[in-house]
């Protein structure tokens, strides 16, 4: 490593050593691979001066030759990030006497300013990927981005893999060639697959320099051990709250990460009740008003703040010095999000990160364990980037010819060095080229109002203005159910439902949202208009695609926890009796195969299969099994699917389950239930308007989302009939198997497990059993009326199962 | 697993006097007189969004006839009646492939077709085949027009508002057009592929069915009655 006094030009040494600072060994090293011109990947924990060293390389090229003109673009997954960055960025700018223009670029940035930055820009842009892809659509482009030095992509772990990545790839694709000697510096928190990301980073040119920051301190991470009654289902773990409250009360500042609103509501209304002490405990998540979340960030940042309860809307973004805790409500789901979480306490690296695991249920008490020992292990999961989307190429096309005309060999070759479209074939691209062109159809009949015409010389263009100024207004890729305002009766709006969830409600009904009680009055136009209420049995809005299935990695980890009754000293007294209890009356699942338990129950025959993988799978295999259950005779009447189990109730018991449960499933019955399916609808429907098919917005008017969900589907139906391999059609099924329906993890397990079932038959239900059988009929929660109700059931469950509940169990939650 | 209750059979209702069936196709079938009502088939509705650079698939005026083709002959139809809103726009019948043309020509051959008038075709193209009838059809006890007349007093079939209505299922919201009677009037769905919908409960129907009706919902492939009450959507009887 070279001296600090060596590598960095007196200037700046000066100005770190006024601040006492001494430079982090990744900041120089950066810096080094930048004088030599390459590209790097830094992963680093937050915190420890990692956008600092993103800057540092640029800072010291500007110092040393002062030029006008764009030099550094900054691209952040989140608008607030671009601001703070900004703002961080002026005060060493200053102190070091440094004549830089510095600006921001968002969707918020006035016109007038927009029109500046593409005539005059500053030597510094902070920008997201969406703005990028504006700026890159105009002739301008080639000037503005020509003399381009550095590129810092920030947080690029939550942006490779995804459509915004994929945008965003291809954006940087265009750049290369706008500006063929730039660097690119990648600043992404630890992941478990560096290599995909430094490949998506370099894209095919020469080698990326990676360097890995050392965490400092190994984070302090425990589960609670509560002492109340462990609840046997559920996801909200009120029992454990007034305990999460006292370690609220014990620390400076709490972050309480939740995994979906409809928790962060509920998690925040009982933390406000316990609030004897009134402490500033505040909410955010992404369903909220935009200002309100801004407001909380502020106080947080200003440190008026003792708790926030967040969602995923937290897990990125402004470093927060002062957080001394992270609690988890509810299992963490995946090892790397955890970690993540874990590090927003404690940025300064010397000072270990404290973490509290609250599982609301046994079964999470298992993932919490399985987690601690992954992190203790320093294992990682997730999901590796996937192929970039059709659609996302096709705005990407639509958005290049706005910029000018262009070959599509030429364009083509471009794309295909995006790492996400590196295994892209022609054909594919020319079905994408042809989509924007007249919209692909087997039928020509479009060809007198298309968008895209060729020139003499085989180039394309736009054919008008209005097209490109269409594109410009429906740029990205980030698509939201169809929202409806909350709206007070002549006052503020406080966030967004799912129309779906506003369609539920009648006038009178009560609802928590934005941690507020309010009364459903009615809907006008695009509003909920709501007024405060005071009682009742509040609903809780939730939303499609809220909550992450299991990892595989974690799920593995809960196997093999079951699997080995060494490691289940460390379990809190009530889940081991569970676990012995189980061993006793049926089996634990291994960590291979998979266990299979049949029992009868009333008028119904069960089935549980323990397959531990997610949610996803266990609800497609649910429907298949149906199915195929449907035909065997066996009339099946129901399914439900948690993180680790999939439930099946029906009218005949299930004898020959080595048949039912065949890897041909995958074929037929998959493809004739995905097609009716309402997931690939919703799939279809992103596609749709990102590939731009669907315009969300027209000059003039907005059209609202409520009318998009209705065109779609009918869109839909007609292209599947007529023209079933149309380009957004695959774009949507590619979409569905990957996410929702998660049949990759599915045709894994139906491989590993063939000729490895074991089929318990039983004569009552297993105490493994109880917790999915308890979220049969589970859809919305009702408040402690329904709490009550379900403790009656649990009892009424245990008793079946032979398990005596302890005088606790009757106890109610709230 | 078992599906709602309805059945891709049609049902049938007895409607100003007469017996008809509503059919899972969005047809309304008057099995006596053979004939087949439709409302709102939007033809060429894809080309007139492609001229504005919105590139639907174009295939709705093909999928529209063939099911319209389909019906009237599962329901041996020899006449059909279309209540309005048959073409997109003005300019939809110079829009027609060859294939739409000729489907349609078909059509004209096999039966007896009559277009009313709707508020988006004012005067459907003869050279097409058919006959065109101003303002409203009669036959027997029934009269047939493109929109309801707020005043009529009964036995009226009308269409023009697309209606639709969504029921909950164990959980589940399941949507899709319908039909809407009660005693005096019936309203259509539209029949168009690319027609979209109009919820029962807004104003605008609800100010045509002020008191208890009745809707049959069209989903999954399926023709199911329902009561008003039963519907999503539904907040107790209309304040008067």
């Amino acid at each position: 490593m070279p001296s600090p006094s060596t590598a960095l030009p007196s200037r700046f040494a000066e100005w770190f050593a006024r601040r006492g600072w001494t430079p982090h060994p990744h900041q120089l090293a950066l810096l080094a691979a930048a004088r030599e011109g390459r590209s790097a990947l830094l992963i680093a924990p937050t915190g420890g001066g990692k956008t600092l060293a993103g800057f540092l390389p640029s800072l010291v090229e500007l110092a040393e030759g002062p030029r006008e003109g764009l030099h550094t673009l900054y691209i952040s997954p989140l608008k607030a990030l671009a601001i703070d960055v900004h703002r961080n960025l002026t005060a060493p700018i200053e102190e070091l006497g440094l004549s830089i223009r510095c600006e921001t670029r968002t969707g918020d940035t006035p016109a007038h300013k927009r029109q500046r930055q593409r005539e005059h820009p500053p030597q510094m842009l902070m920008t997201t990927p969406e703005s990028l892809a504006l700026l890159l659509s105009y002739g301008e482009a080639a000037q503005m981005f020509g003399g381009l030095g550095a590129i810092i992509i920030d947080e690029l772990h939550a942006l490779a893999g995804s459509k915004r990545g994929d945008l965003l790839a291809l954006g940087l694709a265009r750049l290369r060639r706008l500006a063929p000697g730039c660097r690119r510096i990648g600043l992404s928190a630890t992941v478990a697959w560096p290599d995909d990301l430094a490949a998506w980073l370099g894209s095919g040119g020469a080698e990326v320099v990676r360097l890995v920051a050392q965490g400092g301190a190994k984070p302090e991470v425990s589960i609670l051990a509560t002492r109340a009654e462990l609840p046997w289902s559920g996801h909200m773990a009120l029992h454990a709250l007034a305990e999460v409250y006292e370690a609220i009360k014990r620390h400076r500042t709490t972050l309480v990460f939740v995994n979906t609103r409809a928790q962060a509501e509920l998690c925040f209304h009982e933390l406000w009740r316990l609030n004897q002490d009134h402490l500033p405990i505040a909410l955010h998540h992404g369903s909220l008003a935009v200002e309100q979340r801004r407001k909380v960030e502020a106080w947080m940042a200003r440190g008026r703040l003792r708790a926030v309860v967040a969602t995923s809307s937290l897990d990125l973004g402004i470093d927060w010095g002062d957080v001394d805790l992270v609690v988890q409500v509810g299992a963490p789901k995946g090892v790397s999000r955890l970690t993540q979480r874990i590090g927003r306490a404690n940025h300064r690296l010397d000072e270990p990160s404290r973490a509290l695991l609250v599982p609301a249920n046994r079964f999470e008490v298992l993932e919490c364990r399985a987690a601690l020992s992954a992190l203790r292990r320093g294992q990682l999961d997730g999901e590796r980037p996937r192929p970039g989307g059709l659609d996302v190429l096709a705005q990407h096309i639509l958005g290049m010819a706005c910029a000018g005309p262009f070959a599509a060999d030429a364009l083509f070759a471009e794309v295909a060095s995006a790492a996400p479209y590196a295994g892209l074939v022609r054909a594919d691209f020319d079905a994408a080229l042809g989509f924007v062109e007249n919209g692909g159809y087997a039928l020509s009949s479009y060809e007198r109002w298309r968008k895209l015409f060729r020139d003499s010389i085989g180039r394309y263009h736009v054919v008008s203005d209005a097209v490109a100024r269409r594109y410009r207004m429906n740029i990205g890729t980030i698509v939201e159910a169809s929202m409806l305002k909350v709206r007070l009766r002549r006052g503020k709006v406080l966030g967004e439902v799912e129309e779906y969830f506003a369609g539920t409600l009648t006038p009178g009904d009560t609802f928590m949202f934005a941690g507020q009680l309010l009364a459903f009055e009615g809907i006008q136009g695009n509003d909920v208009i709501a007024s405060r209420a005071s009682g009742g049995a509040p609903k809780v809005p939730a939303y499609e695609g809220g909550r992450l299935p299991l990892s595989t990695h974690l799920a593995d980890g809960v196997r093999a926890l079951l699997a080995d009754s060494r490691q289940w000293r460390d379990l809190p007294e009530p889940v081991q009796e569970w676990l012995r209890l189980q061993r006793y009356r049926s089996l634990l699942p291994g960590p291979e195969g998979l266990l299979v338990e049949g029992f009868p129950r009333g008028p119904h025959d069960y089935l549980v299969a323990y397959c531990f993988e997610g949610r996803n799978a266990h609800q497609t295999l649910g429907m298949l099994l149906t199915r195929r259950m449907e035909r065997a005779g066996l009339k099946p009447l129901g399914f439900v699917a948690t993180d680790y189990v999939l439930a099946v109730w029906s009218l005949e018991p299930v004898r020959d389950l080595d048949a039912l449960l065949d890897e041909d499933m995958l074929g037929d019955d998959l493809e004739a239930w995905l097609a009716e399916s309402s997931l690939i609808r919703r799939t279809f429907r992103t596609v749709a308007i990102i590939a731009g098919l669907i315009e969300r917005k027209h000059p003039g008017h907005e059209k609202t989302g409520r009318q998009v969900t209705f065109s779609a589907d009918l869109i839909y139906d007609v292209l599947r009939k007529h023209q079933g391999d149309h380009l957004l059609l695959r774009a949507a099924r590619a979409d569905a198997a990957r996410g929702l329906t998660d049949i990759r993890r599915l045709g894994d397990l139906l491989a590993r497990i063939k000729g490895r079932i074991t089929h318990r038959r039983l004569e009552r239900v297993s105490p493994l059993a109880v917790p999915v059988l308890l979220e049969i009929g589970r859809e919305a929660i009702y408040g402690s009326a329904l709490d009550q109700l379900l403790d009656d059931v649990t009892v009424e469950l245990l008793a079946e199962a032979g398990i005596t509940p302890e005088p606790a169990a009757r106890k109610s939650v709230s | 697993m078992p599906e709602p209750t309805g059945h891709a059979e049609p049902q049938s209702i007895r409607f100003g006097g007469v017996e008809l069936l509503t059919a899972a196709e969005g047809a309304l079938v008057w099995p006596e007189e053979r004939m087949l009502v439709v409302a709102d088939l939007h033809l060429e509705k894809g080309s007139s969004f492609a001229r504005r650079g919105v590139m639907l698939p174009p295939y709705d005026t093909r999928a529209t006839l063939e099911r319209l083709a389909r019906a009237a002959r599962r329901h041996d139809a020899r006449r059909i009646l279309c209540l309005g809103d048959s073409f997109h726009d003005g300019e939809a019948p110079a829009r027609l492939d060859r294939e739409g043309a000729a489907l349609l020509a078909a059509l004209a051959a096999s039966t007896e077709l009559i277009w009313i008038a709707g508020n988006h075709d004012p005067a459907p193209p003869a050279a097409l085949g058919g006959r065109v009838v101003e303002g409203e059809y009669r036959l027997g006890p029934l009269a047939f027009r493109h929109i309801a007349e707020p005043l009529f007093a009964s036995g009226e079939v009308s269409g023009h508002y697309h209606p639709k209505a969504s029921i909950d299922v164990r959980g589940r919201r399941l949507s899709g057009r319908c039909f809407v009677l009660d005693e005096q009037r019936l309203v259509l769905p539209a029949f168009g592929a690319y027609a979209g919908g109009l919820d029962v409960f807004e104003p605008a129907l609800r100010a045509l069915f002020p008191g208890d009706f009745a809707v049959h919902l069209l989903a999954r492939d399926r023709i199911t009655p329902l009561p008003h009450a039963r519907l999503a959507g539904y907040c107790g009887p209309e304040p008067l």
